[in-house]
């Protein structure tokens, strides 16, 4: 099933400004990472999944389901963590998440139950019934998450998750994220306008620039078929150049690299054995995992 | 050797499978979860300190008229009088519990969590504004039920007590009216900022920065003017109304007149009537707003 599509969506604000324009984009389910700079068209995105925006063209579907029609069921299966800060701070975050667990529909005394199950699974536990107000940047982050986990969504929307957060509580954040996407059983968005933390989590990923889709795809398919060995000879690097080559090997040059396209471990051997028979002095051999980042500057640099 | 008791198993996240209740069940929790905040219950001692004091003054009154009336046999008020005798103390309890029950959402930014679950966006508004308009009306018909009891009590015989019966319910209706119009247009106000100082101040001066210009019409030399005049201020607006419907039990003093509405006491009804429509339909289009942010 098709976790997420849009068809030629298209969001046009009443004063003129155009937040989407002709998205069509199938995200399949596991956890996705939704990035794009601000005012990219990140938050609008979510609005329409929740159904609380309507397209101005296009049309969107939720797990199946269309959140113009329905939304009430959309919503119901989706659990949302919004950017900005949404807690009162004289509630305790047990009662808060109680109430909204009930706002969920879920029974009173199963509200309270899944509460404290959810603020188990975010860390929190003991601090409970502290009331949110004294709370730090990252608990209250867990709160948040903790509430849109309450209900047992099937897909979970987190805007900026990390917002916020020290070094240390965005990688427990994203860690927690990942398991939540892993082992719950449920369908994760991560929306963030920093790459380089999303592709760390992430099955698929979704780039938007300007309200238009810069690129969709399995994060496996971005990077595997990009990664380079990277060699460097002290001297020589002429003579290796032309002896890889002769092997049939794609050899490009970055400055005082050499560039191999990693094809499987062969390549690694046949490197080496290259270098053995010129009697060169090694300096490195490693391999070079493509930041998903340059495959979009890249992408976005031959657009300009 | 003894089996070991008290391990923790981390059972890992539980799927819910349970039932999942529909909207009425979810705008009820709403409400109820509403009314509680007008008076101040789940909430902190300070937040319980205003509501209960004019429930205590109310209270109080109500039981002075009951106990004047069993000792001296007089009547010192009607159950209708005693909701308009209250008016100042409606107008701050309003002032106190709107701003709690919407200023407060508004402020901590908590309506998106509100507004991403299946709660139609309608709801949200209408459920605090009957949560506002019953506790206004338990303000008003708790004390009157209270006088109603201590009047029964004395009076002779079952004829007597349903007598008392006849002028309680009007009084009731009376105090549901003052619970509507105030609530609607007190709860409009406290919707449109989040600051509960500011809110507060609105409501009260919504109420009172109208009854000057009652003065006002009510002393031009036209007879018309005159008589309209409590239209435009909540709390005379209200009493219009009431002495359109139940004036005997309104005015019991035979000399004192009491305002003349002339033959335009259907308008005042009608104005009220609009006056709570109009409020309920801004206080639905705040929210629809509030809602797509």
């Amino acid at each position: 099933m098709t976790l997420i599509a849009t068809e030629s969506l298209t969001k046009v604000y009443g004063g003129g400004v155009t937040a989407l324009s002709d998205l069509t984009v199938a995200v399949e389910p596991g956890i996705v990472g939704l990035v794009g700079a601000n005012g990219a068209g990140k938050s609008t995105l979510i609005k329409l999944l929740l159904g609380l925006l309507t397209p101005t063209a296009g049309r969107i579907q939720v797990l199946g389901l269309d959140p113009t029609v329905d939304a009430p069921a959309v919503r119901a299966r989706i659990g949302y963590l919004p950017e900005h800060d949404c807690l009162p701070p004289d509630l305790s975050a047990a009662e808060l998440i109680t109430h909204l667990g009930r706002m969920s529909g879920l029974p009173r005394t199963v509200a309270r139950e899944r509460a404290s199950e959810a603020l188990r699974h975010v860390g929190l536990h003991e601090e409970r019934h502290r009331p949110v107000g004294g709370y730090s940047t990252g608990m209250k982050q867990r709160v948040k998450l903790a509430q849109a986990l309450v209900h047992d969504p099937d897909l979970l929307l987190l805007d900026e998750p990390t917002n916020g957060l020290d070094p240390a509580g965005r990688d427990a954040m994203l860690a927690l994220v990942h398991r939540i996407g892993t082992e719950f059983g449920m369908s994760v968005l991560v929306c963030s306008h920093l790459l380089g933390e999303v592709e760390r989590i992430c099955d698929t990923l979704v780039a938007i620039d300007g309200g238009r889709l810069l690129r969709a795809d399995n994060i496996a398919a971005m990077t595997s078929a990009t990664d380079v060995l990277a060699v460097e000879v002290s001297e020589g690097t002429e003579a290796l150049a032309a002896r890889l080559a002769a092997l049939d090997l794609p050899v490009s040059r970055e400055g005082r690299l050499l560039l191999v396209p990693l094809a499987d471990q062969g390549t690694y051997d046949l490197i080496l054995g290259a270098v053995a028979e010129l009697d060169l002095p090694l300096h490195r051999l490693d391999q070079r995992r493509h930041r998903v980042a340059e495959l979009f500057a890249r992408r976005e640099s031959s657009h300009a | 050797m003894p089996e070991p008791t008290g391990v923790i198993h981390d059972i890992g996240y539980q799927r819910y499978t349970g039932p999942r209740l529909g909207r009425r069940q979810v705008v009820g929790a709403l409400y109820l979860h509403g009314v509680r905040t007008v008076f101040g219950l789940g909430r902190s001692a300070k937040a319980k300190i205003f509501p209960w004091l004019v429930i205590g003054i109310v209270g109080m009154v109500a039981a002075a008229v009951t106990a004047i009336r069993a000792q001296v046999g007089e009547v010192v008020m009607t159950y209708a009088q005693f909701a308009d005798a209250m008016s100042w103390l409606v107008i701050f309890f309003v002032a106190v519990a709107a701003p709690e029950l919407v200023s407060r959402d508004l402020r901590s930014g908590v309506l998106p969590l509100y507004f991403s679950r299946p709660l139609p966006r309608t709801d949200y508004p209408l459920a605090k504004l009957l949560a506002l308009v019953t506790g206004l009306w338990l303000l008003l018909g708790g004390p009157q039920l209270l006088m109603f009891l201590g009047g029964a009590f004395t009076a002779d015989g079952m004829r007597g007590v349903w007598d008392e019966l006849l002028d309680l319910l009007p009084g009731l209706l009376y105090a549901g009216l003052w619970a509507v119009v105030f609530a609607s247009v007190g709860l409009l106000v406290a919707s449109l900022t989040g600051k509960r100082a500011f809110a507060a101040g609105g409501i009260v001066a919504v109420f009172l920065m109208t009854t000057p210009i009652v003065g006002v019409l009510s002393i031009l030399p036209s007879q018309t003017a005159n008589q309209l005049a409590g239209v435009v201020s909540p709390p005379t607006l209200v009493q219009g109304v009431g002495l359109w419907a139940m004036r005997d039990l309104l005015i019991t003093d035979p000399d004192g007149g009491g305002p003349d509405l002339g033959p335009f006491g259907p308008v005042y009804a009608l104005v009220a009537v609009a006056l709570v429509a109009a409020c309920v339909a801004l206080l639905l289009a705040r929210y629809r707003k509030v809602a797509a942010r």
